[in-house]
């Protein structure tokens, strides 16, 4: 027989200092060694993984740059060498740069919107950063002088000797631009509106609000540009013209606003009814509980779906050019069909232009959430 | 028998003239959907009275108090508070709130504003303070509970007993005449309620008119006017503190006392 002590009472006054952790589980190759290489079956599908990488990476650096031709005055540069072909035409981008920029914008006007984007990179860099000074004039001038600078510049005045450039002269990037701008600062508000309509106590706001988000999330896109831009002008008085590019901007804007207040309403849904009691207790009305209290954290909440939103309206605007619009994709697609710049890779090169063009304008928002969704979650954590 | 279903009122000597009621419930009644929460309310709240309101749960103390600032609407009866009845028009609402603070169970402290901000924010919005004065205001409270040194953290960063406090101080900044605390250290860890409870004391002895629903039975001893006891959306029993614990005169209150107090 054994004689088996059990301990009964224990204490202690002194407490454990903290250890640091066992070595290899911290760091790049503790890192490494869990994710990657834990058993023989991740460490195959790592190597697998690594390959099918390279295939890809060494393709794409082959065709975009390696093989690729950066210059030539036709489409006798870009075609087959010695029967081997070449990869990407960029001479072509570059031969068609301009017109992918602005459309059929004057090149003796092009100054006029380069100098709109320099003043709205000034403008707007400061308000995205967030320890920036003087936060309400800076929006002010970016929300309330700069659209009507935009207007002067882009439209034209002829009285300030600026000669009008009509909208059907503008395309490429900057009417992506035009669009997606318009329809992202007329969107967020318009949303966030409709979102505490739908979730308001008076039946007839209530109602307003659901039948305006159900009608345009119900739908399509390209339904409500063919519709703006065909259908709309039967409807108007004869000596009544909406401009071509107002029509598909106001559809596009009023259909990211129904997404947006279903993003919003998302948020709201997630306030605890405590925060309304609340502001409400302390006396606070409700526009002011709302701006206050609600809506800042609401807005905090759904960062991943306003920018979501934001970026799928931005890549939208290139079905504009299904109802005749050259923006940036209608403009590309335009000259693809030039005879002059035939050859086998114009086509691939012209939409890897195209993707990679996007591709920065979203991911650069898309970053800029995630910096956001950062910056507003320190501190305060709960 | 018969007096026993009869409710018994005992009617003290202090003659109020109605300039000395915080508040004044008459019959209120309150249902939700076809539960009646609130039957025939009764309740004068005189100033600088202090009243604790206890009960099981599902009995209705909560909704009355938050009746008193019409986070709750009533039905039928009238409530009148700080001589303004309550009543559909709005503005009429946000007078009595100004009045009127309110602590809650779960704190509820705005988690995007710091300690600072919370406590300011009524102040500059609704009372139309300039800010540098909201703020001293809010350093006098924050020192008041106890918590000067928190004022730039958010509530977040804070334990539950702090928050509280917070909580107590930021309704204080709007200068109400009467406070309601809705269940102030239900929520608490057990070490975190004497700090609560403690301001509580503080602000009790400093005259301010109190309803406070709570559990705490060595509260409600050290500070309570009045005990009212609810049960099943009705006042039970309303008795001074020594008489509610000594010697209850309503079976159910008994009943209650001998649960709670082991």
């Amino acid at each position: 027989m054994t004689t088996e002590t059990r301990r009964i009472v224990f204490y202690r006054d002194e407490m454990l200092p903290p250890k640091p952790p066992p070595p290899a589980t911290t760091g790049v190759i503790g890192w490494m060694r869990r994710n990657l290489f834990s058993d023989w079956w991740n460490t195959l599908l790592t190597f697998i993984g690594l390959y099918i990488i390279w295939l890809i990476v060494s393709w794409l650096v082959d065709f975009a740059i390696l093989s690729a031709v950066f210059t030539g005055e036709d489409r006798n540069a870009c075609l087959p060498k010695n029967g081997v072909e070449v990869g990407a035409c960029w001479a072509f981008v570059n031969a068609r740069f301009n017109q992918f920029m602005d459309g059929f914008y004057p090149t003796d006007q092009e100054w006029r919107y380069l100098l709109l984007y320099a003043v709205g990179i000034v403008l707007l860099v400061p308000l995205l950063i967030p320890k920036a000074p003087y936060k309400g004039l800076n929006a002010l001038l970016l929300f309330g002088a700069y659209p009507l600078l935009a207007y002067l510049l882009l439209y034209g005045a002829p009285s300030l000797g600026l000669p009008v450039v009509e909208t059907t002269q503008w395309g490429g990037l900057l009417l992506t631009l035009v669009i997606a701008s318009v329809g992202i600062v007329i969107s967020l508000p318009l949303g966030i509106l409709f979102a505490l309509g739908r979730r308001s106590e008076l039946p007839v706001i209530r109602f307003l609000s659901i039948v305006f988000i159900e009608f345009w999330r119900g739908v399509p896109l390209i339904t409500v540009l063919f519709m703006s831009s065909v259908m709309l002008p039967l409807f108007l008085p004869e000596d009544v013209t909406l401009d071509k590019v107002i029509r598909p901007l106001v559809g596009v804007a009023l259909f990211a606003a129904a997404y947006m207040a279903e993003v919003v309403r998302g948020g709201l849904q997630a306030i605890p009814k405590g925060q309304y009691e609340a502001a409400q207790a302390l006396g606070l009305t409700y526009w002011r509980m709302m701006g206050l209290i609600i809506l800042p954290q609401a807005l905090k909440l759904v960062i991943p779906g306003i920018v979501n939103t934001f970026i799928g309206l931005f890549k939208d605007t290139s079905l504009v050019s299904i109802i005749g619009l050259f923006d940036l994709l209608g403009i590309v697609q335009s000259a693809l069909s030039d005879p002059k710049w035939s050859t086998p890779t114009t086509a691939a090169t012209a939409y890897l232009f195209l993707a990679l063009t996007y591709w920065l304008f979203c991911f650069g928002m898309s970053r800029y959430s995630i910096f956001m969704e950062r910056y507003l979650h320190t501190g305060h954590k709960r | 028998m018969t007096t026993q279903n009869a409710p018994r009122e005992i009617v003290e000597d202090a003659a109020a003239s109605a300039g000395d009621l915080a508040v004044q419930m008459i019959e209120v009644n309150k249902w939700y959907g076809d539960f009646h929460v609130l039957r025939d309310i009764n309740l004068e709240v005189f100033r600088r009275e202090r009243i604790v309101i206890c009960g099981p749960s599902g009995s209705g103390k909560s909704t009355l108090i938050r009746c008193i600032n019409r986070l709750e609407e009533h039905q039928s009866g009238r409530i009148i508070v700080d001589g303004v009845e309550l009543t559909e028009d709005v503005k009429k609402i946000e007078e009595i709130r100004r009045e009127v603070g309110m602590v809650f169970q779960h704190f509820n402290l705005f988690p995007h504003l710091t300690v600072l901000e919370n406590c300011t924010l009524a102040p500059i919005w609704v009372k139309r303070m300039p800010k540098k004065e909201a703020e001293e205001i809010a350093m006098h409270f924050l020192e008041k509970v106890r918590i000067p040194e928190q004022a730039h953290k958010y509530p977040g960063q804070l334990s539950g007993g702090q928050q509280q406090r917070v909580a107590i101080a930021r309704s204080l900044c709007m200068k109400p005449q009467i406070m309601l605390f809705d269940e102030p250290t239900s929520a608490l860890d057990p070490e975190m309620i004497k700090e609560v409870l403690d301001v509580m004391v503080e602000l009790a002895e400093s005259g301010m008119t109190m309803l406070v629903v709570t559990h705490e039975m060595g509260f409600a001893r050290q500070v309570a006017d009045r005990v009212i006891f609810m049960d099943q959306g009705q006042i039970v029993e309303m008795n001074t503190p020594d008489e509610f614990f000594s010697n209850p005169k309503s079976e159910r209150t008994k009943l209650f006392l001998s649960q709670i107090l082991h």
